[in-house]
């Protein structure tokens, strides 16, 4: 986050992603990790790098001193809480299960038995936003003709 | 420390990052990563906890990260399909220097 250039940024965050994706498949969460290669390294990195060249403004200037530091202070406190709190609490101790299965079969079972509505409202939901995405982004061209 | 010790610290490293992000870089589309970062971090503790849990069975860790990642798409097209438009119509996407909502 802290590169000059913005389609540095958009690279480092596609492999941000891609070590995400890695420690889902450790975590045994295979399908988890294919939609999140599928989903982010595909479709949102490749989003964000096209709306970096559309926009087309490099010569944005650094955050100032202060701003920097404000933000860097803020989110090492953040962090510093986040960590006390996860490594002092004791509630966390006993949690150590096997290894457990989410074959892709029983996740569609569950997508298509017990999370159904939700389903069905996601998918409004991704209706509705590619809808509104696409008249956000013609608005101004209709105004102009 | 435990794998679920490290997952979380990890995943509070991640968000920490995200929030300096948003809160210092000047071009809104770089704000948007930073969330993007932030909700990557609530996805990953969701996994550990699923993977460590008492319940692992159950995958209700999963469904919620399939979900959250639909919605994160989403509101990534509609996050910069905004940016376009508001670049179109102010010719920056400095966050410093959109400071009108009007005109």
């Amino acid at each position: 986050m802290t590169l000059r250039k913005l389609i540095h940024c958009a690279l480092a965050l596609s492999i941000c992603f891609v070590g995400l994706a890695g420690l889902y498949l450790d975590l045994g969460a295979q399908f988890v990790g294919l939609a999140q290669i599928l989903v982010y390294v595909g479709a949102v990195v490749i989003l964000i790098v096209f709306a970096i060249l559309l926009t087309r403004n490099d010569e944005l200037p650094a955050p100032t001193k202060r701003t920097r530091l404000a933000g860097l202070g803020v989110s090492t406190v953040v962090f510093a809480v986040l960590a006390w709190a996860v490594t002092a609490g004791g509630a966390l101790e006993g949690m150590a299960g096997t290894q457990p299965q989410a074959s892709i079969k029983q996740i569609g079972g569950a997508l298509m038995q017990r999370f159904v509505l939700p389903l069905e409202v996601v998918g409004l939901l991704l209706t509705a936003a590619l809808i509104g995405a696409v008249v956000i982004a013609m608005e101004e061209k209709q105004r102009t003709r | 420390m435990t794998p679920l010790t490290g997952c979380l610290l990890v995943s509070a490293l991640l968000f920490s990052i995200g929030l300096g992000g948003a809160l210092t870089r000047r071009s809104a589309i770089l704000v948007l990563v930073g969330i993007e970062l932030m909700l990557n971090a609530a996805n990953l503790n969701f996994i550990a906890f699923w993977r460590y849990g008492p319940h692992p069975e159950a995958l209700t860790g999963i469904l919620f990260v399939v979900f959250s990642i639909a919605i994160a798409a989403a509101e990534a097209a509609v996050g910069l399909g905004l940016i376009q438009a508001v670049y179109r119509h102010s010719k920056t996407t400095d966050v410093n220097r959109l400071n009108t909502m009007k005109g």
